[in-house]
């Protein structure tokens, strides 16, 4: 890991706009930005559409490839790519997921996932691509299998949080699924055996130094070990899983520990956290601010300290941040502004 | 905004409550005369009603009147007056940081266990995403100790994603135009 000496500046490249009302999520395309396929994002809005982004090769701007309409009928919030680049899955608050399918450049709605009492409000899937979390107001989690022909079937549903669950998030390695909620808590859940029967094991609520507001938010570092959580109390917290520091359980899950907090540096809601492979942490919030954090090597332990403060990134709240899967010093925003922003992280002599 | 505002702007007393500047004048209807139509139409009853306010005159007290006028003819979904009239919201519930663009609204519930406090709060919210520029933060909570569920109330309406949600929901929908229709433009 590089340390991060020095002075850096987020130098906004593009301005991507497009859509008619507040940008709520974007999911960079992992498959590409590799390998000489262009760069490509999608993003969703309370416009009710999506929108394909992509890099032009020739001189690297970027423009609006696809507008994915008339499917959703309400604010289409989250939106994640398949780990292959192949599938888009949507999020919206009309109660449905929908699996979009990349057929020769166009992108054709392949599948819609209906069960969910109201408002969908993330998606996620898991690093094998065989799995879908879903999470809605109705306080549920669902789990899906995708079957071949893009067909999904219900597996589980995940009682266990109190009130609406904001975001779902797989493990990068591990079928591990992480969920945090408006009930201030994170939970964990995995498999029992192969019963298809998942079950919550850990809380990290107030009593584990937890948040004391709705968590919006989680992101995990390269090697896994490391989550970041952001929320409605304004602070980032930083949780571990570390086999030396807790013995894993029978089941040989190794429980998560709060390690570190990370307050004072927004001063309203912090919508989203994302964690770069190469370990800088950005957050998004509705201070309408970007911040950056590096782990701070000049102390013993896990600390972190602010790299770069990002003030009016956007012109209204940050909905969203996330770094390129790819270039890792490439990060674009999303914002209640409308637009989506392509920024550049340089350091400046 | 014209000079002959600022200067028949008396102030009276300011100080900085609870990180918000707040400075109080008062005023003479006269001078709404010929001014901005929100304000030509504001009934002012009284030569020296107290307004809270903020720094310099001219925009600031604008912005504030601006907020106070939209918001105090809201009707109350289970009665047929405004919310000014019940005294749920009152000249000093606004408070107006025009530096940070922030606006807070305190209003007081008709009774400890109103179960319209979300929906008079989400009236509020709404009459303010449509009357202010998009740059204000505006956060909406009940008075303190006026509400049995105050606080579950206020992260109700301070989430913008189940505001955003409620939005989208045609019920919910009419029932917040109609408690807007005396000032809905």
């Amino acid at each position: 890991m590089d340390s991060f000496e020095g002075n850096f500046e987020l130098k906004e490249i593009q301005k991507l706009e497009g859509h008619t009302d507040r940008v709520w999520n974007l999911a960079w395309n992992p498959a590409t930005g590799i390998s000489g396929i262009p760069a490509m994002l999608a993003s969703c809005s309370g416009d009710k559409t999506v929108r394909i982004w992509q890099q032009n090769s020739f001189d690297t701007s970027w423009e609006c490839k696809a507008v994915l309409d008339e499917t959703h009928t309400r604010t289409v919030r989250s939106c994640a790519w398949s780990p292959c680049g192949k599938l888009l899955a949507t999020a919206s608050f009309d109660a449905t997921t929908s699996i979009w399918a990349n057929v020769g450049g166009d992108f054709e709605c392949v599948s819609t996932l209906e069960g969910h009492e109201n408002e969908v409000k993330s998606v996620s899937w898991n690093p094998a691509g065989s799995l879908l979390a879903t999470c809605s107001r109705d306080k549920s989690v669902w789990i899906w299998e995708v079957l071949p022909g893009n067909e999904c079937e219900c597996l589980s549903i995940l009682q266990g949080h109190s009130q609406d669950v904001k975001m779902v998030q797989w493990h990068p390695f591990l079928d591990l699924l992480f969920t945090c909620s408006y009930d201030n808590t994170i939970k964990i859940w995995a498999e029992d055996g192969d019963s298809d029967d998942w079950h919550c094991v850990q809380t990290l609520n107030e009593t584990s130094n937890g948040h004391s507001s709705t968590v919006w938010a989680l992101s995990f570092n390269a090697t896994g070990d490391r989550m970041v959580t952001c929320s409605d109390d304004l602070s980032l917290k930083i949780w571990e899983s570390d086999p030396k520091a807790t013995p894993p359980a029978e089941d040989g899950f190794t429980p998560w520990r709060h390690v570190s907090t990370l307050s004072g540096y927004h001063d309203r809601t912090i919508f989203s956290v994302h964690w770069s492979r190469e370990g800088i942490i950005a957050s998004g919030a509705a201070d309408d601010a970007i911040r950056l954090f590096v782990r701070n090597e000049e102390v013993d332990g896990p600390s972190y300290k602010l790299l770069l403060r990002k003030e009016k990134a956007h012109e209204m709240d940050v909905n969203a941040v996330q770094w390129s899967s790819q270039e890792t010093r490439l990060l674009a925003s999303a914002s209640d502004d409308g637009t989506i922003k392509i920024w550049e992280l340089a350091s400046v002599a | 905004m014209g000079s002959s505002f600022n200067s028949c702007v008396e102030f009276l007393n300011w100080g900085n409550v609870g990180g918000l500047y707040r400075i109080y004048f008062c005023f003479s209807p006269l001078l709404f005369t010929g001014l901005h139509p929100y304000l030509e139409s504001l009934h002012c009853n009284s030569n020296s009603s107290l307004f809270h306010l903020f720094t310099t005159p001219d925009l600031f007290s604008f912005i504030f009147l601006t907020v106070l006028h939209h918001i105090r003819d809201i009707k109350d979904p289970e009665h047929p007056y405004s919310l000014e009239e019940l005294k749920v919201v009152s000249e000093d519930a606004v408070e107006v940081n025009d530096k940070h663009s922030h606006v807070r609204v305190t209003f007081t519930p008709t009774v400890q266990h109103c179960s319209m406090a979300t929906i008079i709060g989400l009236c509020l919210r709404v009459k303010l995403m449509r009357s202010l520029p998009p740059r204000y933060k505006v956060d909406i909570r009940v008075a303190p100790g006026t509400h049995a569920t105050e606080a579950a109330v206020n992260k109700q309406l301070n989430d913008k994603e189940r505001v955003a949600a409620a939005l989208e929901n045609p019920g919910l929908v009419d029932m917040v135009d109609q408690c807007l229709a005396p000032t809905y433009e």
